[in-house]
This record gives C-alpha cells, structure tokens and sequence, in this order.
C-alpha cells in the first residue's frame, strides 16, 4: 500500500509540474527552485508532514521534499541554538543531498565525456 | 550580395515562421501528464523501496531519507553520465525533472559538460548552474521562514 500511495502521489505532483512547464514554458532550474520554496512554505506552515506520512518517498523524492528537510533542519537549529541556529540549520540538513550531487558529479566529470546532442 | 528590400524580407520572416511550426513538436498536454506521472511516479516508488529496505536494516526515518537521497543521486549521476538520464527527461518531462534525481542530473550534465573549460572555470563554475539557484533560493527561503519562526518563538506563540 505504501508503495501505491508513493506511486500516485509522486505521480501527481509531476504530472501537475508538467502543467506548469506546458503552459508556462519555465526553464528547469526556475522549477526546481520553485519546488524547493514550495516544500519549505508547505512544511513551515504544517501541511508537508501529513503528505509524507501519508506518501512517505513520494512527498520526499519530488524537490519539494529538498524543501522540507531544509525546514526541519532549520526549525532543529533554532530551537537547539537559539538565534544562530538560523545560520546552521539550513546546510546541515541538506548536507547530504549537496554533497552527494557535487562530489558524485565531479567525479563524473572525469570519467564521461560530453555527448553530442542528438 | 544586394539588400534584401523589405517585401523580401517580410517574406522571408513568414517562410521562417511557418518553417518553425512545422518542425516544432506538437505535444499533447494530457500525454505529457500521463507520462510525467508514470515515470515521476516510478521514481519515487524506488525510493520507498531504498525507504524500506533502509528501514529493515534498522536505520531511522533521517538516516533512511539520507540513503535514498544519495542511492538516487548516485544512480541519476551514472545514468546522466551514460546519457542515458537525458533519453528519460525527454520521454517524462516534468516527471524526470521533478524528483531529486532532475536535480542531480542538472548538477552532473553542466559538470560533464563544462570539462573543457578547465578545473576551476570551467567544472567549477558551471556545477553550480542549477545548484547554485536551488541551494540559495532553498536556504534563503528556510532562512526567512526560520526567522518568523524564531521571532514568534520570541514573542512566546510557540512553546
């Protein structure tokens, strides 16, 4: 069943991000930015946690779970270190997805060469 | 080589015009939903699969989400590196670009793609293509609302 609710879900939301790439002709980069503020607004305002729970992976596959690790870790941050929290929690939480992206990539670069566009 | 006179060139505008829309696919916008949604949908069952595998390994939820952040990138980075990522973002649009797998693919395609130009100008610079917009809009964004968080903290709404 959890695999169903991921399925659907996960599906729907890019399925409606597709709406919005269709009718708006947005650059990637522009969509993935706004998935991220997205997910971080909706788990600040306590609507992302009731999705995840219900979704699991297909809440926190799509970027707007990027947006909501951000959150959570900011919210950690701050209620264990008060005020400068607000400047640690933000990279802690996305330490991983960061890290893994750029360090596997550049270690990619070395290895693939650059395809011609077909 | 004489000028073009304007009806020349107005002509030569329409041609190119009606050269543009013909070669312009047309895509349904219904099909492109189904599509987005079956492989979005797909990529996502997967990391519950790493979710759940993860779980009976006895990791908990963070530790979990971390697993399948870095399973999916690596694997995206692989296939990108293969070109095989951009075959997909093609078929699914919005359903290759949404997960984090679209992120990671971003990141790997501008570092493969931008060798040439050197270590530091090059790779350096033009990995943070995407990431760059992504990380500051996602940090400044949690940042703002960190900061109406901690004032409401402050003024003792949450306690």
């Amino acid at each position: 069943m959890e695999y169903f609710n991921a399925f659907w879900v996960g599906g729907l939301i890019c399925a409606l991000v597709q709406i919005l790439v269709d009718k708006t002709k947005m650059m990637p980069g522009r969509i993935m930015v706004l998935l991220v503020c997205t997910g971080a607004i909706l788990s600040a305002v306590g609507l992302f946690e009731p999705l995840v729970d219900y979704a699991g992976a297909g809440a926190s596959v799509p970027l707007i779970g990027f947006g909501n690790t951000l959150w959570k870790g900011m919210k950690e941050a701050i209620d264990a270190n008060g005020f400068i929290g607000l400047f640690m929690g933000g990279f802690t939480s996305c330490a991983v997805g960061v890290s893994a992206a750029l360090i596997l990539s550049y270690i990619a670069s070395w290895i693939f060469q650059p395809k011609m566009k077909e | 080589m004489g000028k073009m006179t304007q009806e020349e060139k107005q002509k030569k505008a329409e041609e190119y015009e009606q050269y543009v829309k013909e070669v312009t696919p047309t895509h349904s916008l219904p099909m492109n939903m189904a599509k987005a949604f079956l492989v979005g949908g797909l990529i996502c069952v997967l990391g519950q699969i790493i979710l759940h595998v993860a779980g009976n390994y006895g990791l908990d939820t963070k530790e979990a989400g971390s697993w399948c952040s870095l399973l999916l990138i690596f694997g995206s980075v692989l296939l990108t590196g293969c070109n095989i990522y951009p075959k997909i973002g093609k078929f699914a649009g919005a359903g290759a670009l949404v997960p984090i797998t679209g992120f990671a693919n971003s990141v790997a395609a501008s570092a493969i793609e931008y060798k040439k130009e050197g270590q530091v100008f090059g790779i350096g610079c033009k990995i943070f293509t995407i990431a760059g917009p992504v990380v500051l809009y996602g940090i400044f964004s949690s940042w703002l609302l960190g900061v109406v968080y901690y004032i409401l903290k402050i003024m003792g709404v949450f306690v």
